[in-house]
């Protein structure tokens, strides 16, 4: 397998300002800080957090949907942080985004048809109507529509259907790359089975790379072939799902697990180790170790060296001085069997 | 399930909102229990009538027009007969409440710490000065360091999780028999969720109230009840211990919800339960319900959850399915019109891994013509207008 996306570096700084009419800046939210990791062709890859950890901010870069600080995003090898004009609208050509919202990421006012023919007006492409009807039809047919309804307008569809909607006009242009930020977490529990079955399949058919984010970790483990794990703008642990579930070596990776309902009500009450206090304000991020307040190992050089992405020997990349031990993810309650 | 007096006994409760485009069927017939100190979880997606049902209990859709029938016993009371004034000096007094969003519950303008003192002494007479005190004791009690700076603070100066917290002390201060908490933990993220439920399970023992806990997480539910309703459509369809629920579920809806939410293994709930004695299953595909939830103002005659079933045979077009207890079982409930043995039959297939229609002609069945493909989207349906809630 090859990187397809190179991500390097990619920092996202959005300013905190003052002043009504000469606005001096006075901070950053410092959204991504640093973050660098690959998509191999073809895998699927998760990236899991809590809200403000900077997923959503990584995966609109990605798209150039933000601009990025600084940091390098090479796609095929060419960094696309730098393009503009022609040459970006290729590269959007290969990647293209499913949306949570499916209530707000289509227009209402737009049938289904043109929704999804929108992409070949875009770039002039099927210009005759036959054609792109044609073109639009398959797609409906191969995301589960019926394309008879191809006249028919977005509320006469249900959450599940719209986001249905959505996939379609993201494949339209026949792209390498999809970028789905929380494609199910809007939908109802019986229709997200639909839609994340519909997305594995696609997968496997079209053979597509898939960025997934989302913050349900059984979702993201279900879906994907590696997951990372981001805190507070850092990517603190990445991997394969098997090793990162199984045996997770950042305490973060650790606490984000076992705070996850278990299915086995005989195990009411056991205690699980619980993170005390909340995400700290990425305006003012704590000093190295971002987690250092929150983590329950922290020691004095958590609050002074930063921790650097490294080989932990058992699968996954971690950025920690105090990695989990085998002992203590047993202690913790993570994995099949507890 | 009938352990002695109940606290809480819901007894056939319909609730229906008359709308423009017809009555809406929130909440179609409705019987369960709260016994002292226990926690019954109230589990079904949106539209289900979980929400409705428990705002029922305490009065709060009287405003929105609902037409309410059935019975609400509470301590020997029928809440549904009883006077607005009469039923105020029961909110927040014997039955507390916490919702889902803190921050759209909490008064913006008011101090924390000034809203749980009103709390205090809207049932109490009380000196404001120990108002107070109850006030900062709570706080502390709900897990809130430094109780007597917070408590002079606003709701925006507390995190998500501290607004959670501050919710259920607020809940707390007249010692609650019952607490009622409808999506305690939905807005918030897995670690402070882990916080929360954690928080409730302790005072609870600490303070034996009873908890009725709604939610659409099954994780939640596995997590909090001891007894768990799956609500459908306006109608319990099942209800059991949480243990038996998990291990031994009985209708199809159920099983649909266990073979299609993933868990942090890789598989399904459904699985989970057979791979502690069985091992892992060879598949684990998520199997989707087909189709979507139905409208309230229509809903489908005979079994509502019919359209969706797999398994559903002609004369479940007609026929209403009673809430009925097994006959082996008597704590376990279930309104479904396939014979016991068949949903046995059938549910032994799926958790080993097999999928609806494979489990049909394993028991034998008979197949429906229209049976819905799993994962078919099939035909889109002309939108419901939305609830009036």
């Amino acid at each position: 397998m090859s990187a397809l996306i190179e991500v390097r570096d990619l920092t996202k700084h959005f300013p905190i300002t003052r002043g009504i009419l000469i606005q001096h800046k006075v901070g950053a939210v410092k959204a991504v800080d640093g973050v660098s990791f690959d998509v191999n062709s073809g895998e699927t890859l998760g990236i899991v957090g809590e809200s403000g950890c900077g997923k959503s901010t990584t995966a609109r870069l990605m798209m150039r949907l933000l601009e990025s600080s600084s940091g390098e995003i090479r796609f095929e090898g060419q960094d696309i942080t730098t393009l503009s004009g022609s040459s970006l609208k290729a590269v959007r050509r290969e990647m293209q985004m499913i949306f949570q919202d499916p209530y707000s990421s289509v227009n209402p006012r737009k049938t289904v048809g043109s929704i999804i023919g929108e992409p070949f007006a875009i770039h002039k492409m099927l210009e005759g109507k036959g054609e792109r009807k044609t073109a639009v039809q398959e797609l409906m047919e191969l995301v589960g529509l019926n394309p008879e309804h191809y006249n028919r307008y977005p509320h006469e569809f249900s959450g599940g259907q719209r986001q249905r909607i959505g996939v379609a006009r993201a494949l339209a242009l026949k792209p390498k790359v999809l970028i789905a930020d929380e494609p199910v977490s809007a939908l109802d529990v019986s229709i997200q089975a639909q839609v994340l079955n519909l997305l594995r399949e696609l997968q496997r058919t079209l053979g597509l790379t898939v960025v997934f984010i989302a913050h349900d970790l059984s979702v993201v483990r279900h879906m994907c072939d590696r997951v990372a794990v981001m805190y507070l703008g850092k990517i603190v642990e990445i991997g394969p799902g098997a090793p990162l579930y199984e045996f997770p070596r950042h305490p973060y990776t650790g606490a984000l697990l076992s705070a996850v309902p278990v299915v086995d009500p005989s195990r009411h009450g056991t205690e699980r180790r619980l993170l005390s206090g909340d995400v700290p304000s990425p305006a003012n991020p704590p000093s190295a170790c971002r987690f250092h307040t929150r983590c329950p190992k922290a020691q004095a050089d958590c609050s002074e060296v930063e921790p650097q992405l490294e080989d932990s020997g058992s699968g996954t990349v971690v950025a920690c001085h105090h990695r989990l031990t085998r002992e203590e993810v047993e202690e913790i309650g993570v994995g099949i069997w507890g | 399930m009938s352990t002695g007096e109940p606290l809480l006994r819901v007894e056939n409760l319909k609730v229906d909102f008359p709308g423009e485009d017809g009555v809406v069927h929130a909440v179609d017939g409705v019987s369960y229990e709260v016994q002292p100190g226990r926690t019954l979880g109230i589990v079904g997606e949106s539209g289900s009538g979980k929400t409705v049902s428990s705002l029922t209990t305490l009065g709060l859709t009287r405003l929105q027009g609902a037409q309410i029938s059935g019975r609400i016993m509470f301590e020997g009371r029928d809440l549904v007969s009883l006077k607005d004034e009469q039923l105020r000096e029961i909110r927040g007094n014997d039955i507390a409440m916490i919702f889902q969003d803190p921050l759209s519950a909490l008064h913006p303008l008011y101090r924390v710490g000034d809203q749980l003192v009103q709390a205090v002494r809207a049932h109490r007479d009380v000196p404001k000065k120990a108002a107070r005190a109850r006030a900062i004791d709570l706080l502390g009690l709900v897990g809130i360091p430094d109780p007597t700076k917070r408590v002079d603070q606003y709701p925006h100066e507390f995190s998500g999780g501290m607004r959670q917290r501050a919710m259920i002390a607020m809940a707390l201060v007249n010692d609650p028999k019952l607490l009622i908490a409808d999506e305690p933990t939905t807005a918030l993220d897995v670690t402070v969720q882990a916080q929360i439920l954690a928080l409730m399970e302790r005072l609870q023992r600490e303070l034996g109230m009873a908890i009725l806990i709604i939610t659409h997480d099954l994780g939640v539910v596995a997590e909090m009840a001891d007894e768990i309703a799956v609500m459908y459509a306006g109608r319990i369809v099942e209800m059991t211990s949480a243990e038996r629920l998990f291990s031994n579920p009985e209708h199809p809806y159920t099983w649909g919800l266990l073979r299609s939410i993933p868990t942090m293994e890789g598989y399904t709930w459904g699985l989970m339960k057979a791979m502690a004695t069985e091992g892992p299953p060879a598949r684990q595909d998520l199997v989707p319900i087909p189709g979507t939830p139905p409208s309230l103002i229509n809903p489908p005659s005979g079994c509502h959850f019919h359209p969706r079933c797999p398994y559903s045979q002609p004369e479940h077009t007609r026929v209403d399915p009673m809430l009925e207890a097994l006959p082996d079982e008597p704590g376990h409930q279930v309104a479904c019109l396939l014979e016991s043995e068949q949903r046995r039959a059938l549910w032994a297939q799926l958790r080993a891994g097999e999928t609806p229609a494979e489990a049909i002609a394993a028991v034998n069945l008979p197949i429906q013509a229209e049976t819905p493909e799993a994962g078919e989207a099939g035909t889109p349906q002309p939108q419901t207008p939305e609830a009036p809630l």
